[in-house]
């Protein structure tokens, strides 16, 4: 077929050894994990994404939609997910702004899907983590959000597999943060054999209809899904519903509702975090990055080791909810930490509300579309470290 | 106590319903459930999809999977469930706001792209649940909550827009002529592809108060009867004299391939 990809085992998960864009590796991790919908609005530097979903979609038997724009994309995300379907969008800062209200709704009638913002400086196409706040609060009403954070092509298929997996896990969208620089960078990426890939599905109601309760959460708060048309008769209202759906002005039913679905989450940040450690064991001045700011910071700590400082790096996969037990432990430990981030410093707020009084927190931003480089990093930790 | 004929399709527990008394969106429900009854719509298959306003809450009552609560989103919803399993008969309620104003961008492409989705239009003319301001179908130089001196806005003609568009079933009828307006649903429900059914409506709380000057629902009705005229009757009198009218009728009705999705389908590319 014209424009396809020819010469592979299986149509859906191409196993093997790549050199691959960033951008093609999410599509490749999304069907490795069994999309079969995916709707976007071109906007750059997420481009890539549509084009190959468009090319890969048909050969896998989904659907792929060009909406007429990023509104539409979010709720014919939502809605064939309330479908069944396992399904995504892709988007880039500017179009992200767009989405939140479709996100709120998501959240609110519990659907799974996964989003994809390639954060870009305001109407340009330059490096920035400057959405990491609005990648936790940008949608209207008490929520949580999954928000992971990959940094490098490889860990863009890794975690868009894992987004899935965790969207339907927890009936909840999962919004992968990704970032113009890896979006648009290519390197090696090793794709594994298809039965290798953890596929978790939403968990489905075993009664007969009559006696389906559908925003009844399980002992973890989650509550089982029907598809539409399976006749459940289910109603999917952004409203405050009680547990039969039912729109409810009622304060108890506010209340029950935003704990179970801010419950189900925070309660198992355990099962959510992504976190890890280079040089922890003794290091007394620990650099915190997320994304790919965690690659310049991993050679600055490195060398900052080679000239003899107890430096390590925490290197966060995960953003929201925030791994609060890794930082913590972490500035038990260290006598000071590094926020690195490619904004005027966001997340820093996160770690001093974690570790203010625990250990010093200081914070390492820059706002110039660019990344840092391992030298300006270095020269903090050095600074830090005197 | 006898209960309703078409009780059983409505959800259990979702009486009473919000609607004033008098309100045109009611009526809809009611010549929904007489359109659904006498085509035997399997009530499992459907969806029914509603965003903000009085009319959306027309799905909040039926025994079937509904969503609610977005403005202006329901088309892209449906889009996106149509295109998974085309199987669903979707059907789409939305007042003048809904569906024109906050909404009118997917209206258009969802024209255009032929999906098969009915959607049911109730224009009461202006935008009711929030307290009567002037929308974008409300007739010229009327007084409404936000036109404390009658409207400059020019008002759009939704069936028009639809046929533009590329819709392939467009009609209007008016909540006064019940058995007309059941006809219109039930068409706009058996075709396949783009439908949409507009019912002019009375909103005696919202528009008849300050625009009309009555909140009698008999008495709005009355008025929109005088404002109507048929589509045969508006080809053959001057149609400058006709401006601002309601022009009943169906304006279009043909059989085109209905959309399945951006990319070409699976089956297209097999070799």
């Amino acid at each position: 077929m014209k424009g396809g990809f020819a010469g592979t085992r299986s149509k859906r998960v191409l196993t093997g050894r790549h050199f691959m864009l960033g951008n093609h590796a999410v599509v490749e991790g999304a069907l490795a994990a069994g999309c079969d919908f995916f709707a976007g609005y071109p906007i750059t530097p997420a481009n890539e994404i549509s084009e190959r979903m468009a090319a890969r979609m048909p050969e896998v038997g989904g659907k792929f939609l060009q909406g007429e724009d990023e509104l539409c994309s979010i709720y014919a995300v939502t809605g064939a997910a309330l479908a069944g379907a396992r399904a995504m969008t892709a988007t880039a800062s500017a179009g992200y702004n767009y989405m939140q209200e479709g996100i709120e709704f998501a959240v609110a009638a519990e659907i799974p899907c996964v989003i994809v913002d390639v954060q870009r400086c305001r109407g340009e196409n330059f490096a920035t983590q400057a959405d990491i706040m609005q990648a936790r609060w940008g949608a209207a009403g008490d929520h949580e959000m999954i928000v992971l954070a990959p940094s490098s092509v490889q860990e863009m298929f890794d975690y868009t597999v894992r987004a899935f997996n965790l969207a339907e896990r927890f009936r909840t969208p999962v919004l992968i943060l990704s970032e113009a620089t890896i979006a648009l960078t290519r390197e090696p990426l090793v794709i594994p054999a298809e039965d290798r890939i953890e596929r978790v599905s939403r968990p489905r109601p075993n009664g007969p209809p009559e006696s389906f309760v559908p925003f009844r959460g399980d002992e973890r708060g989650i509550p089982p899904m029907a598809n539409l048309g399976e006749g459940y008769h289910v109603l999917y209202s952004i409203n405050p519903h009680d547990e039969r759906g039912g729109i409810q002005w009622s304060s108890d039913v506010f209340e029950n509702l935003y704990e179970r679905i801010t419950g189900k989450i925070q309660h198992y940040v355990d099962e959510i975090s992504i976190a890890e450690g280079f040089h922890l064991s003794d290091a007394d001045t620990v650099v915190i990055a997320y994304g790919s700011e965690t690659r310049p910071a991993w050679d600055a700590v490195t060398t900052a080791r080679g000239r003899g400082i107890r430096a390590g790096l925490l290197k966060l996969g995960s953003v929201w909810p925030v791994p609060e037990k890794e930082i913590l432990q972490v500035a038990r430990q260290a006598r000071r930490v590094l926020v690195v981030e490619m904004n005027l410093g966001k997340y820093a707020g996160e770690v001093e509300r974690l570790c203010g009084g625990i250990c010093e927190v200081l914070r390492v931003t820059k706002n110039r579309g660019q990344i840092h480089t391992a030298a300006e990093i270095l020269q903090a930790v050095l600074e830090a470290a005197r | 106590m006898s209960t309703h004929p078409l009780h059983h399709y409505l959800r259990e527990g979702s009486l009473p319903h919000f609607f004033c008394a008098g309100c045109g969106a009611a009526q809809v429900l009611n010549y929904f459930l007489v359109a659904v009854d006498e085509i035997h719509l399997n009530m499992d298959s459907l969806v029914a999809i509603g965003g903000v306003g009085c009319t959306a809450r027309i799905p909040v009552y039926l025994k079937a999977d509904a969503l609610h609560g977005v403005h202006g989103r329901t088309l892209p919803w449906a889009t996106g469930i149509k295109l998974h399993n085309p199987a669903l008969k979707v059907v789409v309620f939305a007042g003048d706001g809904d569906a024109v104003s906050i909404g009118g961008n997917h209206l258009i492409h969802t024209a255009r792209r032929n999906l098969d989705v009915t959607m049911i239009v109730v224009n009461n003319l202006t935008y009711g649940m929030t307290g009567g301001q002037v929308g974008p179908t409300t007739p010229r130089a009327l007084t409404t909550s936000t036109t404390p001196y009658g409207s400059r806005e020019r008002p759009l003609d939704i069936c028009n827009l639809a046929v533009v568009a590329g819709a392939t079933f467009v009609g209007r009828s008016t909540a006064e002529r019940p058995r007309n307006s059941i006809s219109l649903i039930k068409k706009a429900l058996q075709h396949r592809g783009f439908a949409l059914a507009e019912v002019v409506a009375q909103c005696p709380t919202g528009f008849g108060r300050s625009a009309i000057g009555t909140t009698d629902a008999i008495e709005s009705l009355r008025w929109i009867k005088r404002h109507t005229t048929t589509r045969r009757q508006s080809l053959e009198a001057d149609r400058e004299g006709l401006s601002g009218e309601f022009v009943t009728g169906i304006f279009v009705d043909k059989d085109e391939s209905v959309f399945e999705g951006t990319s070409v389908a699976a089956s297209e590319i097999e070799e």
